[in-house]
């Protein structure tokens, strides 16, 4: 049974609500669009966090498919004894095992004898029989991966097919052998789309890869062996309980619940990114609301002194405009969670090529909800700000209007405990979300700090444009323009909300133009230098001088011919402990043993080379390079590392490393450290040693040369690899397309992406427009009133959109170059510059997207007739 | 020289139509001082709309200067009243994001007049605003707000002047002295001056008065000088 007390407070909470159902029967429609600037953000979130879901369901469902195998034992080369004994011992306890052998190549059309049609560097993948234990590689015609293993077949990319000029039935050759092209790849698990864009993929049986002879000296190629365990057997087990054996012969074991980890990972760090977007999108879209319904409450203190004349207490009007607010965010929230649905059902086009599973879209209610849940608490915040202005509305102003006591001044607004608290609110709501998002607290705060600076950075960067902006009304322009010009600044407008949604929209596509023209032009430019185009590696010692002779026959240059040895490091002095193995970070909670894996950066396999001279594209940043040739009284040689590996590995100048070059041990001391620069189209090195350490070492070399035109080029390859077939060829002009490629599909989620912000900075505008289109509509009717043109009016709105639009993109170009900035120097690692063509076509764009939508949500302010001013709008 | 003939002002209202106006014909002299009065709903505003160009009659015509309104397009009238015709409102339409010398320019700068500084600035002080030119409307009492709406409506030095209750939301005192303005001005450039109004006082000033009743001119007299 209720109480008294208790159905009295019911009572309240329904007349409230009722009271702010019924304030918004006028305005409902307007106030639903200013909420709709928070729909976009939670459709981000939902469609991003809802898309994350489902690639985890599926690499969960496809796990085992992905790796083909219970078990993957593999390495950069043969596996050694130990490894083999290993997997004798699972086979005598029912494993099965099988071959998997992974290897760059030339591909010839047409057999050798008949002088060949076309060639193209691809990947080639010898199978052993049974290869791959689970997940079926798809084929068209369908069916045939069976077959492969029946005679020389190969299936292949359809990309090669296309590039060979050549179909299906023909005969492809890899090295000495030829092969029957018996079908194209449909869908192979565990293959992201992008994958074949560097070299596409052929399928060969594994008992004929002895007769290509491709794999000689120095060739590089991935030895996997796939194991299928008896039902009895943990494969996860098994590979964390011999961990350290696997380590210590440099060698690569993952089970099927390791490759669920680390593509769960790479997932969720994509899903965390692209959500932070979502994020930001929802904060602007939150400023967004806050102006919208600044101008709301503004036109609602009549109404609210007359509340408060009839008895309503300050904190009942305040909880009424919060059910308000609460409602309103709502029906955003929903409003995104439908968009955000929708979404996800594209998304899949946009990021599918990066995904290595097929994903069925399905509907996630976690995504759902929480996007609901975060999207009304992120409108109601956001409302507070306004709404609890209204305290302040007495109800004398029922007899005398006071504008600047009840909305509070800006600077009130500061000391007014309840606002602050408010603020605070919504600084430990992005702080937890980003946790929550994050996989570590600190991560998280990261996070949060990345937000708060983008918004921040887009924040400054807006009020200082815009205050220059303000400036130039002061010029003498005609009255239009000034009139325009001074709008911006009109009380209502939003300026900042629309500017900051419009700015973050302009930052994140210029970032992109720019570090994409950036990229583009690295490479373009090193295509047109007189430097090299075309590349032979795989060379060996035998070869190299008939392959000099054949180019020099064709007037083409032997630019470089670089001597290759492949090592490892057997042993080193540090100065400092080693660094924690990076793709293994995952695990530092499982044991201590796994904390304590060495870096990457030891266990790797070096292809290493020699000379007495620094290359034009390094740099030395520490020590001096060698004057002579030749071990010191220790027969200790010298060395110069690669700066970020002496990094990785602890190590400075004076330091020793013992190398194991094909089981020779070689004691070298770091002589000096260089900075590379890699994308220079020439072989570059981590580590170059003194010549007399590795003259007299088995090597290959690769050379380079420079053929203009496309023909010769193509000619000269063919010619190359039909005498040389364990000779590689890497053409830049295939380089520039694959990245090309690659950074198509890598912009065309940006873009996506981007979109959301774009679209938040639109609502705002339009409901901006929506609020003040009061005082707009009595501004323009007093103007007519006074003499002004419909084409007047026209173009005073044209200058306010117009400048409104600059100052979003000018903010938003400015920070990109910043951002463009960091991401081609410190990630990209290339030289930068200014993309001016691009970035204007950003600033255009957004200016005119402003326009339009100005204009379009205000064309029926100036088509008004100037009798409203005398009946008071 | 300001003339309506036979002005009719109809409006559609659900399956009706509700005639504002009927049959309103008179004719204003140049530099007349003129009170349109009437109760409220007796068609004045409707009537001062349609004087100044802001509407279009029913039937009928308005002729400025020879010139019949309704033959012009909205753009060509809105060019006429720039040049020949001058406003103040009861709540005085100044725009907000505009100083008191801006607000006053406005006229003059629409047609892009290079004396608008000057002209502006005079006027400002001849209704005794010369120390208050760079105020914001919202920092101006309503009196001086209407001021300043005087001085803008006199910058284009129009040969009308419409005035829609000018004192009906100032004090009796400001009321008095914004009256005596616009006499002032009236008699100084000899313009015509139009006012609609409630106020018995206001419109006892006027040198004729035209009394409104359900659309009808129900009295036309002249005051004997």
């Amino acid at each position: 049974m209720t109480t008294p007390v208790t159905s009295r407070a019911t009572n309240l909470w329904r007349t409230l609500a009722a009271l702010a159902w019924r304030d918004t029967r006028t305005t409902r429609r307007r106030l639903v669009l200013s909420m709709s600037s928070i729909a976009i953000g939670v459709a981000a979130l939902v469609a991003v966090d809802s898309y994350s879901a489902d690639v985890v369901r599926s690499i969960h469902v496809q796990a085992r498919s992905l790796l083909g195998a219970d078990l993957s034992v593999s390495a950069r080369r043969t596996l050694p004894a130990p490894a083999l004994a290993w997997l004798d011992s699972l086979r005598a306890r029912g494993a099965a095992e099988t071959q998997v052998t992974t290897f760059s190549s030339m591909a010839v059309g047409g057999s050798l004898a008949g002088g060949g049609k076309g060639t193209r560097l691809v990947q080639v993948r010898a199978m052993g029989p049974g290869a791959p234990f689970y997940g079926k590689i798809e084929t068209s015609p369908s069916d045939k991966w069976k077959e492969l293993q029946s005679g020389p077949f190969a299936i292949v990319d359809s990309a090669l097919l296309i590039a060979l000029d050549a179909k299906i039935g023909d005969t492809l050759s890899l090295g000495y052998e030829r092969f029957a092209i018996i079908a194209t790849l449909r869908n192979v698990p565990g293959d992201v789309g992008v994958a074949s864009a560097l070299g596409p993929r052929v399928y060969i049986p594994d008992r004929y890869l002895a007769a290509t002879q491709l794999l000689t000296y120095g060739s590089r190629a991935e030895y996997e062996t796939l194991v299928r365990l008896p039902s009895s057997m943990d494969a996860d087990a098994l590979v964390k309980s011999h961990r350290e054996l696997f380590d210590s012969l440099q060698v690569r074991a993952r089970s099927v619940a390791d490759t669920e980890r680390s593509l769960t990972r790479s997932i969720e760090q994509l899903g965390r990114f692209l959500g932070l977007v979502g994020l930001i999108a929802l904060l602007l879209g939150g400023t967004g609301v806050a102006s919208a319904l600044r101008a709301y409450m503004a036109e609602k203190i009549d109404a609210i002194a007359v509340l408060r004349c009839l008895g309503a207490s300050a904190s009942q009007v305040v909880w009424m405009f919060v059910i308000e607010a609460a409602g309103l965010g709502l029906a955003g929230a929903l409003m995104g969670v439908v968009l955000g649905v929708g979404a996800q059902l594209v998304l899949p086009h946009v990021l599918g090529s990066f995904i290595p599973v097929d994903v069925a879209p399905q509907l996630e209610w976690r995504p759902m909800l929480s996007g609901l849940a975060l999207g009304t608490w992120v409108g109601v915040l956001f409302a507070l700000g306004p709404v609890l202005g209204v305290r302040n509305v007495a109800p004398l102003q029922v007899l005398r209007r006071d504008d600047d006591r009840a909305q509070g001044s800006s600077r009130s607004a500061w000391r007014d405990p309840a606002r602050i608290v408010a603020a605070l609110v919504l600084a430990a709501t992005v702080v937890s979300v980003c946790i929550a998002r994050a996989d570590s607290p600190t991560v998280g705060l990261w996070m949060s700090a990345g937000v708060s600076a983008a918004i921040g950075a887009i924040w400054v960067a807006a009020i200082v444009c815009a205050r220059l902006a303000r400036r130039l009304a002061r010029f003498r322009w005609s009255f239009i323009v000034r009139h325009g010009i001074t709008n911006v600044d009109r009380p209502g407008n939003q300026t900042r909300a629309v500017v900051l949604a419009l700015g973050f929209g302009a930052f994140l596509l210029g970032t992109l133009a720019v570090v994409q023209g950036n990229l583009l032009r690295q490479l373009s430019s090193a295509a047109n230098a007189s430097a090299a185009n075309l590349a032979f590696f795989d060379v060996q010692t035998d070869q190299a001088a008939p392959l000099d002779s054949l180019l020099r026959s064709r007037d083409l240059p032997v630019l470089s011919q670089v001597p290759i040895v492949p090592m490892r490091i057997a042993a080193y002095q540090s100065h400092k402990p080693p660094l924690r193995a990076r793709g293994d970070r995952r695990d530092t909670s499982a044991s201590g043993a796994e904390a304590n894996r060495p870096s990457w950066a030891v266990r790797r396999e070096y292809r290493s080379s020699y000379r007495d001279s620094i290359a034009s594209s390094e740099k030395l940043t520490a020590g001096r390079w060698w004057t002579s040739d030749g071990p010191d009284a220790d027969g200790v040689f010298e060395i110069s590392l690669e700066q970020s590996l002496a990094e990785e590995l602890g190590v400075s100048v004076g330091d020793t490393i013992t190398w194991d070059v094909q089981g020779v041990r070689i004691r070298t001391r770091i002589t000096n450290l260089r900075e590379v620069e890699w994308t220079r189209f020439e072989p570059n090195f981590f580590v170059v040693f003194q010549p007399a350490a590795l003259r007299e070492a088995p090597q290959s070399y690769v050379m380079l040369t420079r053929v203009n035109d496309d023909a010769s080029r193509a000619k000269v390859q063919r010619d190359a690899v039909l005498r040389f077939p364990n000779v590689s060829t890497i053409d830049l002009t295939l380089i520039e397309n694959a990245v090309g490629t690659i950074l198509d599909r890598v912009s065309l989620a940006v873009r996506f992406m981007a979109l959301f912000s774009v679209v938040t900075g639109v609502l705002v505008l339009v409901s901006a427009i929506a609020a003040s289109r009061r005082q707009r509509v009595r501004e323009s009717v007093l103007l007519k009133t006074l003499g002004a043109t419909r084409s007047q009016v026209v173009r005073m709105l044209f200058t306010e959109y117009a400048l409104l639009g600059a100052i979003g993109s000018v903010a938003g170009i400015l920070l990109a170059v910043g951002g463009g900035w960091a991401a081609v120097h410190f990630i990209f690692k290339t030289p930068f510059a200014v993309t001016p063509l691009s970035l204007a076509a950003v600033a255009a764009a957004t200016m005119l997207l402003t326009v339009v939508t100005g204009l379009f949500a205000a064309r029926d302010v100036f088509s008004e007739t100037p009798m409203t001013a005398l009946r008071e709008v | 020289m300001l003339v309506a003939r036979e002005l009719t002002k109809s409006f559609p209202s659900g399956d009706r139509t509700i005639t504002v106006l009927r049959d309103v014909s008179f004719t204003i002299a140049d530099g007349e001082f003129v009170a349109i009065v009437g109760p409220s709903g007796s068609g004045k505003t409707t009537l001062l709309g349609l004087l100044a160009g802001l509407d279009t009659p029913s039937a009928g015509s308005v002729l400025l200067d020879g010139v019949d309104l309704a033959r012009l397009s909205e753009d060509a009238r809105a060019r006429l009243r720039g040049e020949k015709v001058g406003f103040v409102f009861q709540s005085f339409q100044l725009i907000p994001t505009l100083t008191a010398l801006e607000n006053v320019r406005v006229p003059l700068d629409l047609r892009g007049d290079d004396n608008a500084l000057a002209r502006a600035t005079d006027l400002l002080a001849r209704v005794g605003l010369a120390n208050r030119t760079h105020q914001y409307p919202g920092r101006l009492s309503g009196g001086e707000q209407q001021r300043v709406a005087i001085a803008r409506a006199f910058v284009n030095a129009p040969r009308v002047l419409f005035a829609d209750e000018p004192t009906g939301n100032l004090d009796h005192a400001t009321g008095v002295h914004i009256v005596e303005l616009l006499e002032q001005l009236n008699r100084d450039a000899n313009t015509t001056v139009v006012i609609v109004t409630h106020d018995a006082e206001l419109a006892a000033r006027a040198r004729r008065v035209i009394r409104l009743s359900d659309g009808l001119i129900v009295e036309d007299r002249v005051r004997a000088a």
